[in-house]
């Protein structure tokens, strides 16, 4: 089931984590133009996913930032019947998708039921302006 | 250690001698105390902390200038100065906060001996005092976007704004994962429940002491965050709890019988953060307790089968579940199966389990209470004491840098 949002309440900004939003500004920036960019080793190809300044594998600290299909499958969900903040109406979904690269992001899904979602179900990004200044990735139906 | 743990082969080409480990049974708990477990205690944390750390004090027979150093792990709320100021413990030389949340219920203890073994300090007095029922309840969004430290947790940025917060949420994937892959069903989770609140019908002090749960009561309590339900989840505890550690050959001049420990183990494992394990080759397992588990019976020169009563930290019941597979009383994918019926973790079973009412029916004391029922097992003081216990468990909490002990007499 998509999220609603309490209007009155805002939505917590990635940016209110600081430092760390610097190590994902370019996923931020990407959701911007309605991409869902990932940060890849650039000397062995590991994803680093969250972002990180070194390649847990072969040590590098030379990364990349390349964009995604944006195509994956739903790897496992909870729902959400007691909300966790105030500006999250229940129920929702939070879901975790596989993405066909491999990595894996947290998201939720729009215009899926809840009794329909199920592992392994194929689903694609879209993009939803929730706020003014904030664009989420979330998941919908292929096709 | 991912590939080690997909592979379940243990430090195959690193295994530093056992000979060469000081803790082991250098080191003993002797000395355990708590205050009431209550749903509003009226006091604030440090308050608490002081009786439940006199109670301690007195039970190992050691006078509070004795104290020379100081352990707990991070997230709580309580000023070790002030403690100290409070306390009146003039000679304290040594003090540790260790990371990992709950995972570190036992990694406390590990350091603590750690800091005794090398001669750090004589007397580790390892503490937790918590008001979680009636005033900062770890599991609500808004109170992890004030307290929880940034460094724990790096991800935040991409998990918060789609509303993906609280440890139950983080858990309930991973636990939805394993349900999946191996046909775990809700009626088998809900055992681990069942038993611990038995356990809890012995135990005087516990939060659910007096009101019993039958299996039908777990399945109707309401879904909080599908697919865990209520009584899937601990208790809110306002309360305190302190062990005090030193070496064994101390533990000759004291008062109690020591709970010696026979093994200790940390694992802080890659990709991991709070419980938020996802980008791991398999989601459906816990490398951090495969791991300490693997060390544990490495150290102690035991298995399983050896062990005779278990306190494993359950904030949920899959995390308690998860546990017994990845510590081996029964095979992966098999833990559902394992806990149907209850019979396997009650009193006379294979693997008697959290005998106090664990996490979810006893208190939910960071763990700290985990560990004073698994000396209570050693003592033979516990509600439900075990038969002849010679090993006792405790572990640390699921999914994040986790940790154990192996107790024995």
């Amino acid at each position: 089931m998509s999220v609603e949002y309490n209007a009155d309440q805002k939505i917590p900004h990635p940016a209110m984590w600081g430092v760390l939003y610097k190590s994902s500004t370019p996923f931020w920036d990407g959701v911007k133009e309605k991409r869902v960019m990932l940060q890849r080793c650039k000397s062995c190809g590991y994803w680093l996913n969250p972002p990180r300044p070194m390649c847990p594998k072969c040590r590098s600290q030379e990364s990349e930032w390349v964009a995604a299909k944006g195509t994956g499958k739903i790897y496992s969900w909870v729902t959400f019947n007691e909300s966790p903040h105030s500006a999250f109406k229940t129920p929702y979904e939070a879901v975790l998708v596989e993405l066909d690269e491999g990595p894996r992001i947290v998201s939720n899904v729009v215009g899926i039921n809840s009794d329909e979602l199920e592992i392994g179900m194929p689903v694609e990004v879209t993009f939803e302006d929730v706020a003014e200044d904030l664009t989420l990735p979330k998941f919908k139906k292929v096709g | 250690m991912l590939q080690e743990y997909m592979d379940r082969k243990y430090r195959t080409d690193n295994k530093p001698s056992v000979e060469a480990n000081l803790i082991k049974n250098n080191v003993a708990i002797v000395g355990i105390g708590q205050t009431q477990y209550t749903k509003n205690s009226g006091r604030d944390e440090l308050d608490l902390a002081c009786e439940a750390i006199q109670n301690a004090v007195d039970d190992a027979g050691l006078k509070m200038s004795d104290i020379d150093g100081f352990d707990t792990f991070i997230l709580d709320r309580l000023s070790l100065p002030m403690l100290i100021n409070s306390l009146g413990t003039p000679n304290v030389r040594f003090s540790c906060e260790v990371s990992g949340g709950g995972g570190a219920g036992c990694a406390v203890a590990v350091h603590a001996a750690a800091a005794v073994a090398t001669g750090q300090a004589d007397y580790v007095c390892c503490y937790r005092s918590l008001n979680e029922a009636s005033g900062h309840r770890y599991g609500r969004g808004d109170d992890f976007i004030e307290y929880m430290p940034v460094a724990l947790t790096p991800n935040y940025g991409y998990i918060w704004p789609l509303g993906f917060v609280t440890p139950l949420g983080w858990a309930g994937v991973w636990g939805r994962r394993w349900m999946h892959e191996f046909n775990i069903t809700r009626e088998q989770l809900g055992w681990w429940p069942v038993v611990l609140r038995e356990y809890a019908q012995n135990n005087p002090e516990a939060t659910y002491f007096g009101r019993p749960m039958t299996h039908e009561d777990y399945m109707e309590s309401p879904m909080i965050v599908d697919p865990l339900k209520l009584h899937d989840c601990c208790v809110n505890t306002d309360g305190a709890a302190a062990y005090i550690i030193t070496t064994v050959e101390r533990a000759k001049d004291l008062k109690q019988t020591p709970a010696i420990i026979a093994a200790s183990a940390q694992c802080c494992p890659i990709e991991q953060e709070i419980q938020t394990i996802y980008q791991r080759p398999s989601i459906s397992g816990l490398v951090e307790t495969w791991y300490v588990g693997q060390e544990l019976y490495r150290v102690a020169e035991c298995g399983p089968d050896d062990i005779d009563v278990a306190q494993l930290y359950d904030p949920y019941s899959i995390g308690g579940i998860i546990q017994l597979e990845e510590l081996g009383f029964c095979e992966r994918g098999e833990g559902g199966k394992f806990v149907e019926g209850g019979d396997n973790i009650r009193i006379d079973g294979k693997i008697p389990c959290n005998t106090a009412g664990g996490l979810l029916s006893e208190a939910y004391l960071h763990g700290w209470n985990l560990v004073i029922e698994g000396v209570r097992q050693i003592r033979g003081t516990s509600y439900n004491q075990v038969k002849d216990v010679e090993l006792s468990m405790v572990t640390g909490g699921p999914g994040v840098a986790s940790s154990g002990i192996i107790l024995r007499r």
